[in-house]
């Protein structure tokens, strides 16, 4: 097993409080790794410097070294532009942009100039949504308004928006805790389905569903990495008390 | 025995209020007394007997205050017609209005027949005000007293208020919307009357506008014309001016507050330029007229050109700053409700600041920035005292910004202003001005709202 990220001694903290200390972990390539744990147990905070998104925060300062292919993320040769190119993120509210579906998906290509023409962005653009399984859905009305669609759509629809740009790895923050049953269904289905080709690192609040998606699982508790295994390991025999008391429901 | 109008209002609202906690007290004890609940909150029975006690006293204390004088004048005015039949209508009223300035202490007077009817005025209006006061405090005790009998622990007392105030506020809007109408109406009566003397297609449509006629009918003058044509280009050419400076200056600095600026900046930046919007306008026409006026004659000068020293240029470059506080705050505004989630997703997909800026935020904000733009162009049509002290009031027919203009809004104050008779051409042209300019902002109104719709884009 090959790493994508390897991560040393991060800590993030926003003015004097630290939001997470200490992370080190390595996250491996073309599997669905997820981050679990209590609300405000830096999860979304670990996940979000992984793409420096923490950046645009102000007062918030970032120690140690987050590698991505042996690159240093935080390197001064890097573009956090580029870099975001590269790890692509869905949010926990779906948020497509107000303009059309088709708009919404060639967003990325488009400022990224991955299309030299019409055709090809055509092309990017149907592949992004068949991928995401949302062609037969949407077919007939690509040049709807996309917030017109349901939230289970709408979060695929950001999904298929940050395939376009063909990421290497895709980070989604808690991205079916505002849908229903089938909805998240779904996107499970898809993550399964674009792990094959896509790192994807996902932060959820659910247990059974970081159970069902992922190989990998941390747990994370007051800004610390209390455990880091996988999810198998972690969901039937957990080394530490901790893991232990949170995934059998005891706090959190 | 007098009961002036301060003591009457202050009885009622006293009245009001003791039946406040009346009712909200007694609706305890009824309830208690029928081991019942109340069906609203006892403060809703409270707030029942204040509106019944109050509103329709206060109404009758109105009527009374504003009719009341009105109604006492008539009858002295048919009593002086009476004893003097041989009067003419202006002769009596100046008797009635000497009545009432003797009567008032005003004036001293010799005559009899004068002072007698003095006397009766003060005695007649003696006995308004007393049975204003004894009718609105009578009425109010009474009302208090029927609606404290009729409450029951079963009424429905909330529903009663609820719908009262929500009838307030229905009222409020009809004010609103009736005075907009008077105000149209008026307008266009007046405008009425002008057109009547001056051809209406001569005035849209003319290309010259001298308002010079006599001013009294002994004195020789030129027959007047009244085209308003350069008048209204006018105020487009300053307008357009003002637009062009303040529309980039507003907008970019506001783009740079919402999306670039340290909140320390920004706290210092964004009152900085609202002081600007504070600055009276008068004072925008010193510095048009003195300071930015000789400005670009000198520099018209030094490029050889030749700058009228009542310039459209520096009045709408003027302008335009003054209108920059209003498009920066407002789009401010604007730029800053579009959610923080779009520009996540913006970032999280790799794009630049710019980018995220031009794509997705600015169309998102359009209706609003459209909305902060239509009301600076609304600002700049109607102003007024910059471009009377800075552009002057030669009706030039040019669209050459270096050359003297004059506007609407100028025209209309140049036309009105001194002594005029109020059914001359002159000054009813001033109405036909008005409803021009009226309908002009109207239509553009409109326009500017045609767009925002075809232009919005929703977001949740």
């Amino acid at each position: 097993m090959t790493s994508k990220f390897r991560t040393k001694k991060v800590e993030v903290s926003y003015g004097d409080k630290k939001a997470i200390r200490d992370i080190s972990l390595d996250i491996e390539k073309n599997i669905i790794t997820a981050l679990i744990g209590p609300s405000g147990c830096g999860k979304s905070t670990f996940l979000r410097c992984l793409n420096r998104m923490n950046d645009v925060i102000e007062n918030c300062s970032i120690k140690g070294s987050i590698h991505l292919d042996e690159q240093d993320i935080y390197g001064p040769d890097i573009d956090p532009v580029e870099l975001r190119a590269r790890v692509g993120m869905v949010f926990q509210k779906a948020n497509p942009f107000p303009k059309s579906i088709f708009d919404n998906i060639a967003y990325g290509p488009r400022i990224h100039g991955l299309a030299s023409n019409d055709s090809e962005l055509k092309d990017i653009v149907h592949n992004s949504l068949e991928k995401a399984g949302l062609m037969d859905e949407v077919k007939d009305r690509l040049n709807d308004q996309a917030t017109g669609l349901s939230g289970g759509q709408q979060q695929r629809i950001c999904i298929a928006r940050a395939i376009a740009v063909s990421p290497e790895v895709i980070l989604m923050d808690e991205p079916c805790s505002a849908l229903d049953p089938i909805a998240t269904a779904k996107i499970e289905e898809l993550m399964n389905e674009l792990c094959e080709s896509y790192t994807i690192i996902i932060v959820t609040h659910s247990m059974q569903q970081a159970a069902r998606v992922s190989k990998k699982t941390a747990f994370f508790h007051l800004g610390d990495l209390i455990e880091y295994n996988d999810t198998d390991k972690i969901f039937t025999q957990p080394e530490n008390q901790k893991t232990q008391d949170y995934i059998t429901g005891r706090f959190g | 025995m007098t009961l002036p109008l301060s003591f009457v209002f202050f009885v009622l609202l006293g009245l009001s209020v003791y039946f406040y906690y009346h009712a909200k007290s007694g609706i305890v004890r009824k309830a208690a007394l029928l081991s019942d609940r109340t069906k609203a909150l006892p403060s809703h029975y409270g707030q029942q007997s204040f509106l019944w006690a109050f509103i329709p006293s206060f109404l009758i204390l109105l009527v009374l205050t504003i009719g009341g004088p009105n109604y006492i004048d008539q009858i002295f005015y048919n009593k002086i017609q009476e004893l003097n039949p041989t009067f003419n209508e202006s002769f009596v009223s100046l008797i009635l209005a000497k009545v009432i300035n003797v009567s008032n202490g005003k004036i001293s007077t010799g005559e009899e027949n004068i002072i007698m009817l003095a006397k009766d005025y003060k005695i007649a209006f003696e006995q308004l005000h007393f049975y204003r006061g004894l009718v609105v405090i009578l009425c109010a005790a009474l009302l208090g007293m029927i609606i404290s009998y009729r409450q029951k622990p079963g009424s429905n007392a909330r529903e009663e208020v609820e719908k009262f105030i929500v009838n307030i506020f229905f009222a409020s809007a009809v004010i609103a919307i009736f005075t907009t109408v008077a105000i149209i109406l008026s307008l266009f009566f007046e405008a009425l009357r002008f057109f009547n003397l001056y051809n209406f297609f001569d005035f849209i449509f003319g290309l010259h506008w001298a308002p010079n006629v006599a001013i009294r009918t002994d004195q020789v003058a030129a027959e007047g014309s009244f085209g308003m044509i350069p008048v209204l280009l006018g105020t487009l050419l300053i307008s357009f001016i003002a637009m062009c400076v303040a529309i980039p200056i507003g907008l970019f600095s506001a783009i740079y507050l919402a999306e670039f600026a340290t909140p320390k900046i920004r706290d210092f930046v964004k009152p900085t330029l609202e002081i600007l919007a504070g600055i009276p306008t008068v004072v925008y026409g010193y510095f048009a007229a003195l300071t930015a006026a000789p400005f670009f004659r000198e520099i018209g000068f030094s490029l050889g050109l030749d700058v009228s020293s009542e310039s459209a240029i520096a009045a709408g470059a003027v302008m335009g700053i003054m209108i920059i506080p209003f498009i920066s705050s407002l789009s401010d505004d604007v730029i800053r409700a579009v959610p923080q989630s779009l520009r996540d997703g913006s970032m999280g997909l790799g794009a630049t600041k710019a980018e995220t800026i031009y794509i997705v935020i600015l169309p998102a904000a359009i209706p609003g920035l459209i909305g902060a733009v239509l009301l600076a162009v609304s600002r700049a049509i109607g102003e007024t005292m910059i471009v009377v002290m800075a552009a002057g009031l030669s009706a030039n027919l040019t669209v050459n910004p270096l050359e003297s203009v004059t506007t609407v809004t100028v025209q209309i104050v140049s036309l009105l202003t001194g002594d005029t008779e109020f059914d001359d051409i002159k000054t009813l042209s001033a109405f036909g001005l008005g409803l021009a300019l009226f309908f002009f902002t109207l239509l553009l109104n409109i326009f500017a709202l045609s767009i925002s719709r075809r232009l919005a884009e929703r977001y949740d």
